[in-house]
């Protein structure tokens, strides 16, 4: 905790917008009271939340050591910031950045930020934020009234809120867009921002635009609510709009958002926004939070009573000022160029020609391009930081945005000064060709920060980019732009599930050990504003990935058709033969110790009595048996999915969990019958009652999968909800995994 | 001028040849020891970042790095907390915290005999720019105390003091002595 925390206030008196410094004080005094015992921890912990201030893992006063549950004796002893969350542990700062759009003075303060109260690295985001980790409690006022000073601020970048409104960074110098979405996409955030229609969700909010339907940087179809650019001619007039979306998602089981209105006009994009955050308050589910996101609500009611209910809720709201003030501006605005416009230069060496390749993207204005900066892991240095804070000043009119593939861009970079430019990131280190290729690695902090991290994905991806850059593999166009993503966990910040090649970390007990696995997602596609989401195929041992990485590369490069894309050539072979094609992969090598660690973590993954030094020695309870024949029947499931055979699907999937349920339920009662009433029932007394079923975050979600699958047997299903079910019945398989490794072992991490 | 937050890194001989992973290992035994007096809670691993922080452990006190900031590789020493006592208690206690890293690193089987100090650079810094602006002021108020300091851990041999001249770095000093010492002299020396 810093000495200078409380000057802090005095020295930037007068110096931060009057709004953001009310802010900070109040939280400031929050944080007071907190230390005081006179804010419930509850209370603070949804306060705290919706300024950005994050638990951290290990924050509950535990740590797995390698040997044993370490307890940490913190200097404020039981003093807590939430539930189960001690007051004195390192948490994460998450800071919202709209768009992802900065300016030069920005990014030194992110600089200093990061050195002085982090760990000297700033960590940009999958939607456009900044994260900085291992910050006090205490720092986090002074840190926040620095941000304030250079205009920025944490407010509701977690907690059940609005968070940060995210748009294409290409905006307004991409090809193919209708129209530039940036002043559209400052004037909605700015406009929900504590906005009292937006205080009253059951869960997080996420915005965000796209000036296209084609590509992917905006990824509309994954969020709570999209837009498209999108024009119409009205009384000969060309007229701006957005196509909006509502309802999608990731999270365990991902969602495509649905098309709420092929047109809504630019004057009507804050009111119906806002109608449906009051729809979204009163409707949406508040005690389950597993099903409290908005997708939940417009599946149940269906996109067409959803839309019903908005417009009508859209009739009763108060005009404001605010709804269509900032559209004259809008349409005038255009950032402009701090250079002459140029031609493209000749390519000195081939390392600059392979970064002119991968790195650069032609502008819609002749002369100029955007500059990609890839971050690796998307982690930038506090020097970084402020190099290219001196690069954006000298070669632009400071117009730098974070992206969602976790690096910025530099718009309106002047062809003619490409060689400096390369130069000068080049010697900040932040040159390095490969820009959304397949060694440009988007993945979420995972086990390395994260809470809720199951397997190491930063590890994973560490592990993959340095394989790839050390053996200077050489991949043909279409290997190379394959995009791999890798989450923690199966909620998906790293955005698995359309990816190429998605990895989200899930843990198998294989003889008395816990082992890290990822279950390998394939076929996502990123273009189309995330058009489709990837299945699962198979869980594979964390330290076989790389191996599965290389087999299925080779594999599509020997057997794609001409102009086949990944995605085509995954459906075309079908799950069966590429599941076969990762069969030997599955378990981990007999005596292999490496196995039961993962990615740059060498602490045994769990740790029990039990089995030390025995790993090669299997021992696989009839237990495991059943749930392994239940994770078959769900791959069973997808293949009579994507064989439109949806009602066979369907009855598998749930005949799965049903299986799944009856081995756990079995442990305890060996003469459980076959009845799915029976099993549904002593499963809910013996397992979801007594919580032994509980996700230690997720609480009960997986197990009201089956819940909600049994008692919905009976009624009619579409492909969506199938497709759902199968998604669940994986999750509650993964879950029941879990449970069992919870149960058999003393102590795991 | 109050110098908390002080850090000190001792720039590496031959740094090219010391690999950086085996630390991973060795610092989550750190942990599981509690091996220093502040407390030790997590190991970050940042070897992916070119010229960045190296491996960490992660402490609530103080972070414990082998840091490859602007290409020289030192072992590192953050104290966070603020420490009770004068200045030259503080800039002692922060070399004392870096110097027993060091040679605990030093003589740590799994480095292979490859990590060590070269004997002659320390590098020294406040991790406050409101406590310790970069500037000529914060210069000429402590560089009485820096100097103070430099000749006590040098024992009075030669030695070349140079500020970081650049305002948005952190107020700090490079520390190069004319003779070479080894850690475990350096230690005895702040004893």
């Amino acid at each position: 905790m810093k000495v200078s925390n409380s000057e802090w206030k005095e020295k930037l008196a007068g110096k931060l917008p009057e709004h953001l410094e009310r802010e900070v004080d109040i939280f400031d005094s929050e944080v007071a009271l907190r230390k005081q015992g006179k804010i419930d921890e509850r209370i603070f912990a949804e306060t705290r939340l919706r300024r950005g201030t994050y638990g951290q893992r290990y924050d509950n006063g535990q740590r797995h050591d390698g040997a044993k549950v370490q307890e940490m004796h913190y200097p404020s002893g039981d003093l807590t910031k939430g539930p189960m969350t001690m007051w004195d542990a390192p948490g994460m700062q998450r800071i919202k950045v709209p768009g992802g759009g900065l300016n030069a003075e920005q990014l030194e303060t992110m600089a200093d930020l990061a050195e002085e109260y982090s760990d000297g690295i700033a960590h940009v985001t999958t939607r456009q934020d900044f994260q900085l980790h291992y910050i006090h409690i205490e720092d986090t006022p002074a840190l926040m009234r620095r941000l304030a000073a250079v205009n920025i601020t944490s407010r509701e970048a977690c907690g059940n809120s609005v968070r940060n409104v995210t748009a294409c960074p290409y905006a307004g110098t991409c090809q193919d867009e209708v129209f530039d979405v940036t002043p559209y996409s400052h004037a909605l955030a700015k406009f929900l921002m504590g906005h009292p229609d937006c205080q009253n969700f059951g869960r997080k909010f996420k915005p965000a635009f796209s000036g296209c339907a084609q590509h992917a940087c905006g990824l509309t179809n994954l969020h709570d609510l999209g837009f498209i650019a999108t024009t119409r001619v009205e009384n000969g007039k060309e007229k701006r709009g957005f196509a909006m979306y509502v309802g999608g998602g990731l999270g365990a089981v991902p969602y495509q958002a649905k098309l709420f209105d092929s047109f809504v006009p630019v004057e009507e994009m804050m009111p119906l926004s806002q109608a449906i955050a009051r729809v979204y308050g009163r409707l949406g589910e508040k005690k389950n939070r597993n099903r409290a996101r908005i997708k939940f609500l417009v599946q149940d009611l269906g996109i067409a009573k959803f839309k019903e209910l908005v417009l009508e809720e859209r009739k009763t709201l108060t005009p404001d000022p605010r709804w269509t003030g900032f559209i004259a501006d809008a349409e005038k605005f255009e950032e402009q160029p701090l250079r002459a416009a140029g031609e493209w230069p000749s390519a000195t060496s081939e390392a600059f020609k392979k970064w002119l390749q991968t790195n650069t993207r032609p502008q819609k204005q002749k002369g100029y391009v955007v500059v990609t900066v890839a971050l690796p892991l998307g982690d930038i240095t506090a020097n970084q930081l402020r190099s290219l804070a001196d690069i954006v000043r000298k070669f632009t009119k400071e117009t730098v945005r974070t992206t969602v593939e976790q690096n910025f861009v530099i718009r309106w970079v002047s062809l003619s000064d490409l060689p400096a430019i390369y130069q000068a990131l080049e010697a900040a280190e932040l040159a390095a060709p490969g820009a959304g290729t397949i060694v440009d690695i988007v993945t979420c902090p995972g086990t390395d920060t994260c809470k809720l991290g199951i397997s190491s994905s930063r590890g994973l991806a560490a592990e993959l980019r340095k394989e790839m850059l050390e053996t200077g593999a050489k991949f043909d166009e279409t290997v190379e732009n394959l995009h791999i993503k890798i989450s923690g966990c199966y909620n998906s910040c790293g955005q698995h599930h359309v990816a190429d090649l998605g990895f989200y970390g899930v843990s198998r007990k294989i003889g008395n050990f816990a082992v890290p696995h990822f279950q390998v997602v394939l076929g996502g596609e990123w273009e189309h504003n995330a058009g489709s989401y990837g299945l699962p195929v198979a869980a594979v041992p964390s330290k076989n990935i790389p191996k599965v990485v290389t087999r299925l590369t080779e594999r599509y490069l020997a057997g794609r058709t001409t102009g086949e894309t990944f995605q085509n050539f995954v459906k075309r072979t079908g799950k069966v033969e590429m599941k076969n094609m990762l069969d030997d992969l599955v378990k981990p090598p007999a005596g292999d110790r490496s196995f039961y660690s993962d990615w740059n973590d060498p602490r045994e993954y769990t740790l029990s009595d039990h089995g030390v030094g025995e790993c090669a020695g299997e021992v696989v309870t009839p237990v495991e048996f059943e749930l392994t024949a239940a994770e078959r029947e769900v791959f069973e499931a997808q293949i009579a999915f994507d064989n439109n055979e949806v009602e066979k699907a369907r009855s598998i999937a749930y005949q799965a969990m049903l299986h799944a349920a009856k081995s756990l339920v079995k442990i305890q009662k060996p003469d459980i019958s076959d009845d799915p009433d029976q099993i549904v029932s002593e499963f809910r007394t013996r397992y979801f009652d007594t919580q032994k079923f509980w996700d230690p975050f997720a609480g009960g979600k997986f197990a009201s999968y089956l819940f909600d699958a049994h008692a919905n047997a009976n009624d009619g299903h579409n492909p969506d909800s199938t497709r759902y079910l199968i998604d669940e019945a994986q999750l509650f398989i993964d879950a029941a995994h879990s449970c069992n490794n919870k149960l058999s072992s003393p102590v795991s991490v | 001028m109050t110098l908390q937050h002080v850090n000190v890194k001792l720039l590496l001989e031959n740094p090219a040849q010391v690999d950086l992973e085996p630390l991973i290992t060795i610092f989550h035994e750190w942990i599981q020891k509690q091996v220093f007096d502040e407390m030790l809670l997590d190991v970050a691993d940042y070897r992916h970042v070119p010229g960045g922080p190296g491996v960490m452990v992660i402490g609530l006190q103080a972070d414990y790095s082998v840091d490859d900031t602007d290409h020289l590789l030192g072992v590192r020493y953050n104290r966070k907390a603020g420490f009770d006592g004068s200045n030259a208690d503080r800039l002692a206690q922060a070399a004392r915290a870096a110097l027993t890293a060091c040679v605990k690193l030093e003589q740590e089987p799994r480095m292979g005999g490859k990590l060590k100090f070269n004997g002659q650079d320390i590098e020294l810094f406040i991790n406050d720019r409101l406590l310790a602006p970069n500037t000529d002021a914060s210069r000429a108020a402590a560089d009485a105390e820096l100097q103070a300091f430099a000749n006590k851990l040098f024992s009075g041999a030669d030695y070349s003091l140079e500020y970081q001249m650049d305002p948005r770095r952190l107020f700090g000093a490079a520390v190069k002595c004319s003779k070479k010492f080894s850690s475990a002299q350096l230690l005895q020396h702040l004893s």
